[in-house]
């Protein structure tokens, strides 16, 4: 199975219209959604739910009051000012345990906490979708994206040609667990000053991983200096620009009335989208030399 | 001016969050924005600010004493992150799985463990005219931005003048730091299925923290009323529309304010930064 990450950079360039347009362009495939703090592919997809499971993302510290002798150690021992008037503050808690070691009468213990689930979902036609959902304000979403893409392999079979990840925004560590091991990154990007700084950043922060990367620069026309900029930056370093998609409407338009923009196939989006793929498989099948 | 914190924060990213952050310090003219996307920090391209100073963010990671090591293992049962592990003559450390919760440190029975500063990021300062500049910017391959979040909180804590704050996209960890003690958070959405979908787990996420919020929807268009009948529901004052123009991302993409490039949207900013202050009053 051939793995092709998405990534951005910054939020909001195009990511999951390109992941749920190709997800109605390739046929043998199962869908990972990895941004797991705002997972959005399903809500186009509309898959039913087959399997709901817990995750449990971290460890939080607790403390027994019936125990505790409030003597303080714990509150001056803690890195990450969790613990104020002998209470854990959850959020803040890192779950290293340290507390728990130090404490003198055995008042605190370290208790899994549930932060989330992976969800296995199917479309109506039969598509594979695997997704998460992190419970807001938790934390561990690295983790998280590992267990979704483990999830979409224990339900992939031999015909499942690729696996397509959408992935995080960002540069951070969901990002490089969204990318690790994918056999190409695509890199979705806008003509836009803060759309070419990211995503020089997620190049660069991918660098090490040695995955060959590609870039799309979507709604190009929107400001064709930068694009020319964006491309002239992937020429010089050996990135190959596999698409180039307009400032379409008819985008705007499906995302407003939930729609894969294969709806509307006459589109010029769709038909860039389309070509696009076109490329992809033929480096995912062919294989480029990694950077 | 007292100083009150703005928080503006989206859920998804690539609604706005942005271009509502930069928009309004400038409107409000003497004020502090802080960018706290620290994985992708953009404000400066919009303000263009002086730097005037920047400082590395250093966190502690172990580093093993070969003189006094004893092998024993304790450091390694201790930490609870996998970021140390015995080998057959030392013991080895992933500094980018650590921490620095310190745990190694404290339980090492032989005093073996030193403490070793690492930078994982940079924190700059400066001034773009009347707004003052913070920004935050995390060194790839690092795991975690909060403790340059932790560092600016500290920085813009007796600040006596508006503090906008630029919060990372969405729920986590990251967003807690830099939205928290905040008199007010701003909820940039855009009227979408998914704008909704991330617009709604922001909002849970403020309502934990039980910080007052209001909504901004960005590239409104005609009969768009998802977010509003979701707000009316919620209780969420909906403080401005943005409309969506093409213009609007021409200017986006060519770094401009939107203050500057239309009438309208001064307007609706003027508007904004007095209804937030209503709002925060009251």
């Amino acid at each position: 199975m051939k793995q092709l990450a998405i990534l951005s950079g910054k939020g909001g360039t195009g990511k999951t219209t390109v992941a749920t347009t190709l997800s109605t362009i390739i046929k043998n495939k199962i869908m990972a959604d990895c941004d797991v703090e705002a997972p959005n592919l399903n809500i186009v997809l509309q898959g039913e739910i087959i399997e709901k499971q817990d995750f449990y993302g971290k460890e939080t510290a607790v403390i027994d009051k019936d125990k505790c002798i409030e003597c303080g150690l714990c509150e001056r021992l803690c890195r990450f000012d969790a613990i104020s008037n002998f209470e854990v503050n959850p959020y803040y808690c890192e779950g290293c345990g340290l507390c728990m070691y130090k404490c003198p009468v055995e008042a605190i213990k370290l208790v899994e906490e549930k932060t989330g689930h992976v969800v296995y979902a199917k479309t109506k036609s039969g598509e594979k979708v695997v997704y998460a959902e992190l419970f807001p304000g938790a934390d561990g979403s690295g983790k998280l994206v590992t267990e979704v893409r483990k999830k979409a392999k224990e339900v992939s079979d031999d015909n499942d040609e690729y696996l397509i990840i959408d992935g995080t925004p960002g540069i951070g560590c969901p990002v490089l667990a969204s990318a690790t091991g994918a056999d190409l990154v695509l890199i979705v990007t806008e003509p836009t000053l803060s759309g070419f700084a990211d995503m020089k950043r997620v190049l660069s922060a991918i660098e090490s991983f040695k995955v060959p990367s590609v870039v799309c620069v979507n709604k190009w026309d929107l400001n064709k200096e930068v694009s020319q900029q964006i491309e002239k930056y992937c020429e010089e370093n050996n990135i190959v620009v596999v698409g180039k998609i307009d400032f379409d409407e008819t985008v705007v338009k499906a995302l407003k009335n939930l729609q894969s923009l294969s709806s509307y196939p006459d589109s010029t989006a769709y038909q860039q989208i389309y070509k696009m793929w076109l490329r992809i498989k033929e480096i995912l099948d062919e294989g480029v030399e990694s950077k | 001016m007292r100083r009150v914190k703005i928080s503006v924060l989206s859920g998804k990213g690539g609604t706005g969050k942005t271009t509502v952050s930069v928009n309004l310090a400038k409107t409000f003219n003497n004020s502090l924005y802080v960018d706290c996307d620290v994985e992708e920090p953009n404000g400066y391209l919009f303000l263009n600010p002086q730097i005037e100073d920047e400082k590395t963010v250093e966190v502690i990671i172990p580093e093993i004493n070969s003189d006094k090591c004893t092998l024993c293992g304790e450091c390694v049962k201790a930490c609870r992150f996998g970021a140390l592990t015995k080998l057959i003559k030392k013991i080895l450390v992933f500094d980018h799985l650590c921490h620095s919760c310190g745990a190694c440190f404290e339980m090492c029975p032989y005093d073996a463990i030193v403490e070793k500063y690492k930078p994982i990021g940079t924190i700059r300062k400066g001034k773009a005219q009347s707004v003052d500049f913070i920004d935050g910017k995390l060194n790839y391959g690092e795991a975690t931005g909060v403790p340059i979040l932790k560092e600016i909180n500290k920085l813009i804590e007796n600040v006596d003048k508006p503090v906008i704050v630029d919060s990372p996209p969405g729920t986590s960890c990251p967003v807690i730091h830099s939205i928290e003690g905040s008199d007010l958070c701003i909820l940039v959405t855009e009227p979408t299925p998914y704008g909704l979908h991330d617009f709604d787990l922001a909002v849970q996420l403020v309502k934990q923290m039980g910080i007052p919020m209001a909504a901004v929807i960005n590239k409104a268009g005609e009969g768009d009323n998802i977010i509003e009948e979701y707000c009316e529901k919620e209780g969420i004052k909906v403080l401005a529309k943005i409309p969506f123009k093409k213009e609007f991302a021409e200017a986006y993409s060519k770094g401009k304010l939107l203050i500057e490039v239309n009438e309208e949207v001064k307007g609706i900013f003027e508007k904004l930064t007095i209804d937030a202050l209503e709002l925060i009053k009251k």
